[in-house]
């Protein structure tokens, strides 16, 4: 175990070059539905139970598929409303179990990123040929289904190996080339993208995804009530909206379908997004342009600023 | 420590789900339903009436609002027991008061050791439903299948015995199941299933071995997430802020009823928390709420049950 991954350096938020985004635009803005397939009854892992109780787990499943019957088309219905294309964090299973849903996402040219294979199968313990061979399936899964080249990353219930990054980067450039694996949400260090080293040395970045703003963390974990997480999601932007025009900002609203959706939630969601979309200088993008976007035009001059930033610091110290 | 191979295996990974119980459909794929009367939204009001053992075994778990304490806690186990002596007393005067038709989860043990409240209820007028034994008799994956199947029967036994009710209705304690309760509540002839919250409308469930005379055990899923417990209890959020969930929760569904199809309402109580002194008129505003709209029919879920068979069958 390390002190630290390292996979990025210290850079200072108000020292860095200013990010203009297209248009103009002060925040880029990305909704992120996770849409997700928990097993009933998932194979055990011996650093963490899929489920609190003995399987089957009804209340913790049934809510989940609640999300997959009944939520995502609320939550698509409102993406519609608000112009906004989902950049879906997919457990890559549902293009089997439900493709219904892939489709219907596929029509509005939504984005389809990996989020593993089901979301009860965890990174930890597997061996670097096995999680090779996980995300490779992921991604060939999403291809195969979507035809998209997978651009990011959100490991499976967020869990991780030392190599996980350096994995999907590398998989990513073997399927796609420079079209596949150029970012993670796994990262939560930052309000703007930062460069992220890997070790085959491709261009990769962290694109903010945002812990703080994912509605499971908000309402299971947190416990906060519907109406203040409009209120938390105003001020989020509220505040990247201002530091924007210093230089561009993201905003990610990381969803469930089993939460944001559910009928005593949704009304909190859509003010939060009918408050966001009235603003003028907001891009609304999905998670590959983001990258895309800051990979052709700051990457490079960030790599230079932090560069700098060590570089003046060594002569002070 | 590497896994073996085999965790990257994934036998059901295919169309449907990971298991048999119920078909994939997605609710706004489904024909309308219309509810009698040509009503939208089903308004199906639950009071869950439960017995707390002082010697819980919590196995395999503690049940949620059970003993925390070291033995005897009797701080619980009395906070629990105000529900069926004081709190249930306010509860029924609310209800009344909006003409709501409930049903009455009760568990059977309660049920066997409380006639008078048994007498009342059925004054009130109501459907009893079963609620397992007591919540310390949890239903659960592991559980020997004969120690399942004699709970299940003496609960749902005892209970249409104390009550004189057909007792068609289940309610796992805690929404807890074993793999083979579906199949021990067709069994018992139990024609709906409250315990999965994945809908919100009844669906059809498969099971292996009864089929009672309406067709297989059919969900009928009780909303965990606006249950006054969910939100007071679990998350720890005020009366107010409850009120307003449901609130708009209601409003949500009713919306979405109008313009897509029937909906069903579903909001469980528990007197034992709902019926404290400084709550009862946040369940009054949240009745008097859902109470009086043209496009709502509220009615005992067993009734639903049947507008949905009647609606299902004809279209």
């Amino acid at each position: 175990m390390k002190e630290s991954l390292g996979v990025y350096d210290y850079w200072a938020y108000d020292q860095r070059p200013k990010i203009e985004w297209p248009g103009g635009a002060k925040v880029a803005f990305w909704v992120a539905p996770n849409i997700e397939y928990y097993e009933l009854d998932p194979p055990l892992n011996p650093q963490r139970n899929p489920w609190p109780h003995p399987h089957p787990s009804v209340p913790g499943y049934s809510i989940r598929d609640y999300g997959n019957r009944v939520g995502h088309q609320r939550q698509m219905a409102l993406l519609d409303k608000y112009g906004i294309r989902g950049s879906v964090s997919l457990s890559v299973a549902l293009c089997e179990h439900h493709p219904e849903i892939i489709q219907m996402c596929k029509e509005r040219d939504w984005e389809f990123f990996s989020h593993g294979i089901y979301n009860t199968r965890y990174t930890y313990g597997l061996s670097e040929a096995q999680e090779r061979t996980m995300i490779r399936d992921s991604m060939e899964t999403i291809h195969r289904h979507t035809g998209q080249a997978c651009a990011g990353y959100l490991a499976p219930a967020l869990s991780h190996s030392e190599r996980t990054l350096d994995l999907f980067a590398e998989v990513g450039e073997e399927l796609f080339g420079d079209k596949g694996g150029i970012y993670t949400c796994d990262l939560f260090h930052d309000d703007q993208p930062t460069p992220v080293s890997v070790r085959s040395g491709k261009r990769f970045i962290s694109m903010p995804y945002s812990l703080e703003m994912n509605d499971t963390i908000v309402y299971a974990v947190n416990k906060v009530e519907p109406r203040q997480y409009a209120t938390m999601l105003k001020r989020h932007f509220d505040r990247l909206y201002a530091e924007g025009a210093e230089s561009g900002t993201v905003m990610c609203i990381p969803t469930h379908n089993y939460q944001v959706s559910c009928p005593h939630r949704i009304k909190a969601f859509e003010e939060a997004l009918e408050y966001i979309t009235d603003h003028p200088d907001v891009w609304v993008a999905t998670g590959r342009e983001i990258a895309d976007y800051y990979l052709a035009n700051y990457y490079d001059a960030a790599l230079d600023s932090i560069a700098a930033q060590a570089a003046t610091a060594g002569k002070q110290g | 420590m590497t896994l073996n191979d085999d965790y990257l295996d994934y036998p059901r990974r295919h169309h449907g789900y990971d298991h048999k119980r119920y078909e994939w459909s997605m609710l706004s794929e489904r024909a309308p339903v219309t509810w009698p009367e040509g009503k939208s939204l089903a308004v199906w009001v639950n009071i869950s009436l439960q017995f707390y053992p002082l010697n819980q075994r919590g196995k395999p778990f503690k049940v949620p609002n059970g003993m925390t304490m070291p033995y005897p806690d009797l701080r619980h186990f009395s906070l629990r027991d105000y529900g069926n002596r004081v709190g249930i007393y306010r509860v029924l005067k609310a209800l009344a008061a909006h003409n709501i038709t409930p049903t009455f989860a009760i568990n059977a043990q309660l049920a066997e050791q409380t006639p008078y409240l048994v007498q009342r209820l059925k004054e009130h007028g109501g459907e009893f439903i079963a609620h397992g034994w007591n919540m310390d008799h949890l239903h659960y994956g592991g559980q020997p299948i004969e120690e399942e199947a004699e709970l299940v029967k003496r609960s749902v036994d005892t209970l249409r015995r104390v009550t004189g009710q057909p007792v068609r209705g289940w309610l796992s304690p805690a929404k807890h199941q074993s793999f083979k309760t579906p199949d021990l509540l067709a069994d018992n002839g139990i024609e709906y299933c409250a315990d999965w919250v994945n809908d919100d409308m009844p669906y059809r469930c498969f099971t292996q071995t009864g089929h009672t005379q309406a067709g297989n055990l059919t969900m009928m899923p009780l909303a965990t997430e606006i249950e006054d417990q969910f939100v007071m209890s679990q998350n720890l959020h005020s009366e107010d802020s409850w009120v307003t969930q449901v609130k708009d929760a209601f409003d949500f569904l009713l919306e979405e009823s109008r313009e897509q199809g029937g909906r069903l309402f579903a909001l469980n109580l528990h007197p034992w928390l709902v019926g404290q002194p400084h709550r009862i008129a946040c369940l009054e505003e949240v009745l008097a709420h859902i109470s009086g709209h043209p496009e709502v029919w509220q009615a005992p879920a067993g009734e639903i049950l049947d507008a949905f068979h009647h609606a299902t069958e004809q279209a």
